[in-house]
């Protein structure tokens, strides 16, 4: 039924709706109303049987799941930016051990400086967990998304995070067409594990595994995630078969066909992308989109299909390696090695600055006159950045960087109030 | 596209009534979006939230820079930020207040838009009356409904039921319905004095 | 001769007037040339308990140090209201780290304090509840265990509210939060065994334990001041209403933490090396409900629904406080009757 509804509430009531047995989370800004919501179902005996449990921190949280999954249960939880990386450990041990757990990522920048706004920081961290990636483009992708994850999980054995934009997507309220308990109960089985705890066939899960093995189990963890590259399109289809949704999938191509520039982008920025390309495809320009929705497994050939006819290729991206470049881009680059293209690397929307279908505007026309650079920052104020250095430069004790630019940009952006008013 | 920004404070159901005016277009039919300001705000800081209603499905994620209609739910903030930028030419304003627009110093705002765009509303003295609570939320979206008829007044009196349970959502709407009226009226009394 | 008490207080308030006191009895918050370590001008919602607490904690701290303090700070609203974009309200040097870590972080400072021959800077750790006794509680109890110089001060207000107030381990049964919503058979927070963080501190043999409220001024900076004469590792659990997340009006900040002392829910002690050495005892004893009918969190135990039976065993939890601690004396002033306390509250 579509309603109009919050991202997080969407995200609760379709995470109910996938009959979990044991959620275990913690609180967290920008996933605190998922949790509560489905916390409240739990409480309130809408949603059983199923285990609601408040734990002391997230290395707790995913450890239950861990727990849970291992003996049977069909579990969840949810997390963002700090609290990822504080059940790092736990979170690599969940896909070591196969364990197929759903976890939602409201995504958000990674502190110090703290900052609770959203950026890809905490997914690209966890980049290399093992752990299959998907990232939604809206809040009806954020909610089909989960029913998804729970079945590709299961039928392969490997854990799932489901991202999606926190505030911009976790706090919006919008239209989101939520599934019936039927339609959802005809697209996911209950949880069959591959592994269990049972007294009956007692196993054990978690032995330690030398030189000898360690190559071939990693390996094999390897081919699920290749396993994963067909199996994610085809669940993506039957869903469409079900709902009529174009949900999930490896990529999404936006008037790429005859395009001679492709933005290529994650989550919810992709809509401003598609407004600011229409209009200037009104215009007359050759512009076109590429929606990442599987980032892990990376889809390569899948990228590289979709990027065959472009001649330049401008990778937009929340999150950056330091003393590196953009993590899609490289991704994207391998995508199209030995290809002769263009390729540009745009970082935005850090630490929830944001994106502008002016600023991609302008963007684009400097990718289109040929004066855009291989690696640029959206909207940097060069001027704070400059006096920064130079106070770094004069002096030894210049204090924290990040408290001085702060200053900086307050008090320069007062005066110039001042001067305007 | 029709694009709301939302000014007032922390505590003040800022959030509330972008979702609300979100929920009222959807309950007509139309797309809507609403999100806020995305702060750490505690009670009291300024706080901003948005809503966009379209006819058509709405893609863009950025934050409204140019809005339709400007509500502002604490006129202390007047002072404090430039809540007004950006404002459409064609635009609207609506300020919670029992003073007038002059007293406010906003008598430049009223001849640099069209002529009954600008309007007062005591949304906070009608939530006192009506709900008991300094709450202008509901009240100020019903101002907003007469103010621009971009929705209909039943359309939030809606909302507000199904957000609002039991005797606090009629006891909002009729603050909402209140408003309406305060709003419609001096609306006439503007515009036929215009016209004379 | 009949005994005739004299009533050294203000009506409502057990405060001691600073003009009847000599100059060195006065508090530190009297004193014009306090610190005021966490400036004005900060963020918190009006009436929060947790400034108030802070602000008192390390003006006395810095009294003690002779200006001579560093602080390390806990994700948490404090952190977060304190230093707001652009400004900072401490007047002391200020460290945040993460939510989890503020204790071990603590340690280094003064391990490199040491290793500088620096040791009369002083260092004070200071985090949320949640900070406390959930997500820092092994780096916390590492610190006790080696005994490091370092004073941890704990804010409690009983629940995770930078976040928007969700339950932590030191959430009270019953009280209603994000993450424990007034539903179904026993609504609000569940009844656990609790986590009593005094008691494990305690139970590390530190020396120095004590708690604190924000009700008793003379009585919290005492402790802080008697903590800084100390060495080695030493904890202060201060409770600090929460306004926003206990729904009780701004006002009221005081009263409330007042009555959580005067009703035996939160005993306030001092303890060293393990052992309880002096407990603040219940000066007009207040029934729970008293205390109760002030928050919101509590509204579902007495609305259209009521729960006397809840409402009576919060009253055991309070009635074995008082036991435990030997609570109430001879001076103690009786419980008032139910209908006394309906009045009280209205
Ligand atoms: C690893 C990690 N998990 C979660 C959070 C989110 N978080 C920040 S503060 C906070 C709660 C703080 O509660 P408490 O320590 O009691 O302090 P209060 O805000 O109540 O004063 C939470 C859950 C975080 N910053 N880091
Ligand atoms: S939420 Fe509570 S603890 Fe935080 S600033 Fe407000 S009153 Fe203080
Ligand atoms: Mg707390």
């Amino acid at each position: 039924m579509l309603r109009q509804i919050e991202g997080s509430r969407a995200v609760a009531e379709t995470v109910a709706l996938c009959r979990p047995e044991v959620v275990c989370a913690y609180p967290i800004s920008p996933q605190t109303h998922i949790i509560e919501a489905v916390g409240a179902m739990v409480k309130a005996g809408t949603l059983a049987p199923c285990e609601f449990i408040n734990v002391e921190s997230e290395f707790a949280a995913m450890s239950v799941s861990i727990g849970a999954s291992a003996a049977g249960a069909r579990a969840y939880t949810a997390t963002a930016s700090q609290g990822l990386l504080f059940m790092l450990e736990a979170v690599y041990n969940a896909s070591g051990l196969g364990l197929p757990i759903v976890m939602t990522l409201a995504n958000r920048a990674i502190g110090a400086p703290i900052n609770i706004w959203n950026d890809h920081s905490d997914a690209m961290a966890a980049r290399d967990t093992g752990w299959i990636q998907l990232f939604a483009e809206t809040n009806q992708e954020a909610a089909d998304l989960h029913v998804q994850a729970f079945r590709l999980a299961e039928e392969l054995s490997v854990p799932v995070m489901v991202c999606m934009d926190g505030f911009i997507l976790t706090h919006a309220v919008e239209g989101v067409d939520l599934m019936t308990q039927d339609e959802v109960d005809s697209f996911l089985p209950p949880y069959e594990p591959r592994q269990v705890l049972d007294p009956d066939d007692p196993v054990s899960i978690g032995a330690m595994v030398g030189p000898e093995a360690f190559e071939e189990v990693r390996y094999l963890a390897h081919l699920r995630q290749l396993d994963a590259l067909a199996l994610i399109p085809s669940i993506a289809d039957s869903f469409a078969v079900l709902t009529g949704r174009d949900s999930g999938g490896l990529v999404h191509p936006y008037r790429t066909d005859d395009a001679e520039v492709i933005v290529v982008a994650l989550g919810s920025v992709l809509g401003t992308i598609k407004d600011a390309v229409d209009a200037r495809r009104a215009q007359g320009e050759r512009l076109g989109v590429l929606g990442i929705t599987t980032f892990r497994p990376f889809p390569r050939d899948a990228v590289r299909d979709a990027l065959a006819g472009a001649s330049r290729v401008v990778v937009v991206e929340k999150a950056f390696s330091l003393g590196g470049e953009g993590v899609v881009l490289t991704d994207v680059a391998m995508a199209l090695a030995g290809r002769d293209v263009a390729l540009h690397n745009v970082i935005a929307g850090l630490g929830g600055r944001p994106i502008t279908q002016g600023a991609i505007d302008s963007m684009l026309g400097r990718a289109s006159t040929g004066d855009l650079g291989r690696l640029t920052f959206l909207d940097l104020d060069e001027s704070a950045v400059s006096r920064e250095r130079s106070r770094i430069a004069a002096a030894r004790r210049t204090g924290p960087s990040a408290e001085n630019v702060l200053y900086d940009r307050a008090t320069q952006g007062s005066r110039v109030a001042q001067e305007q008013s | 596209m029709f694009q709301v920004r939302i000014h007032g404070r922390g505590g003040q159901g800022v959030v509330t009534a972008a979702e609300l005016l979100a929920v009222a277009a959807f309950e007509e039919g139309r797309p809507a979006q609403a999100f806020p300001s995305f702060g750490s705000e505690r009670t009291g800081a300024p706080v901003v939230s948005f809503c966009r209603i379209d006819d058509h499905p709405i893609r863009t994620r950025e934050p409204v820079m140019s809005p339709d209609a400007v509500l502002i739910q604490d006129v202390t903030l007047l002072h404090q930020i430039d809540v007004f930028a950006g404002l459409a030419p064609e635009g609207y304003a609506l300020v919670n207040t029992s003073r007038s627009l002059e007293e406010l110093g906003l008598a430049g705002l009223v001849t640099s838009l069209p002529a009954g765009h600008v309007a007062t509303c005591p949304a906070t003295d009608l939530a006192l009356e009506h709900v008991g609570r300094p709450l202008p939320n509901a009240a100020l979206l019903g101002g907003f409904a007469a103010l621009t008829g971009v929705i209909t007044l039943d359309a939030l009196a809606s909302a507000i039921g199904e957000r609002f349970a039991g005797a606090v959502g009629e006891r909002n709407v009729a603050a909402a319905r209140a408003a309406f009226e305060f709003v419609h009226v001096e609306q006439e009394r503007l515009t036929s004095a215009a016209t004379d | 001769m009949t005994k005739r008490p004299v009533r050294f207080y203000q009506v409502g308030s057990f405060a001691v007037g600073n003009r009847l006191l000599a100059d060195d009895q006065r508090t530190v918050q009297s004193d014009p040339n306090r610190t005021n370590s966490i400036d004005s001008g900060h963020r918190a919602c009006q009436g929060c308990g947790e400034a108030l607490g802070a602000r008192y904690a390390l003006d006395a701290a810095m009294r003690a140090a002779g200006g001579r303090v560093v602080t390390v700070n806990a994700t948490g609203c404090l952190e977060v209201f304190s230093t707001p974009y652009p400004e900072t309200s401490w007047r002391v040097p200020w460290l945040h780290s993460l939510f989890g870590n503020a204790p071990a972080v603590a340690t280094g400072v003064a391990a490199a304090l040491r290793v500088k021959g620096r040791e009369d800077v002083r260092v004070v750790g200071q985090a949320g509840d949640g900070g406390t006794v959930d997500i820092g509680f092994g780096t916390l109890s590492g610190m006790f265990e080696r005994n490091d110089d370092v004073l941890f001060i704990c804010y409690d207000n009983e629940g995770y509210m930078n976040t928007g107030v969700q339950r932590s381990a030191a959430t009270p049964p019953a009280a209603r939060t994000a993450t424990t919503d007034a539903v179904g058979p026993e609504p609000g927070n569940v009844f656990g065994q609790g986590k009593d963080l005094p008691r494990i501190a305690m139970a590390h043999d530190i020396a120095y334990v004590a708690t604190a409220t924000v009700a008793d001024l003379h009585d919290l900076e005492q402790k802080v001041e008697h903590a800084m004469t100390l060495r080695g590792a030493r904890y202060i659990h201060i409770l600090v209403p929460c306004p926003l997340g206990w729904g009780s009006a701004s006002s009221d900040t005081i009263r409330v933490a007042r009555l959580a002392k005067e009703s035996g829910l939160f005993p306030v002690f001092e303890a060293e090396n393990g052992r309880v050495t002096s407990v603040s005892p219940i000066r007009r004893r207040a029934r729970v409900e008293e205390y109760l009918r002030l928050q919101r969190r509590y509204a579902h135990l007495f609305g259209a629904h009521p729960r006397p039976d809840i409402v009576a065993r919060l009253q055991d939890i309070a009635d074995e406080n008082i036991a435990r601690y030997g609570l109430v004396n001879d001076e103690t002033e009786d419980v008032p009757a139910l209908e006394d306390v309906k009045e009280m509250v209205h």
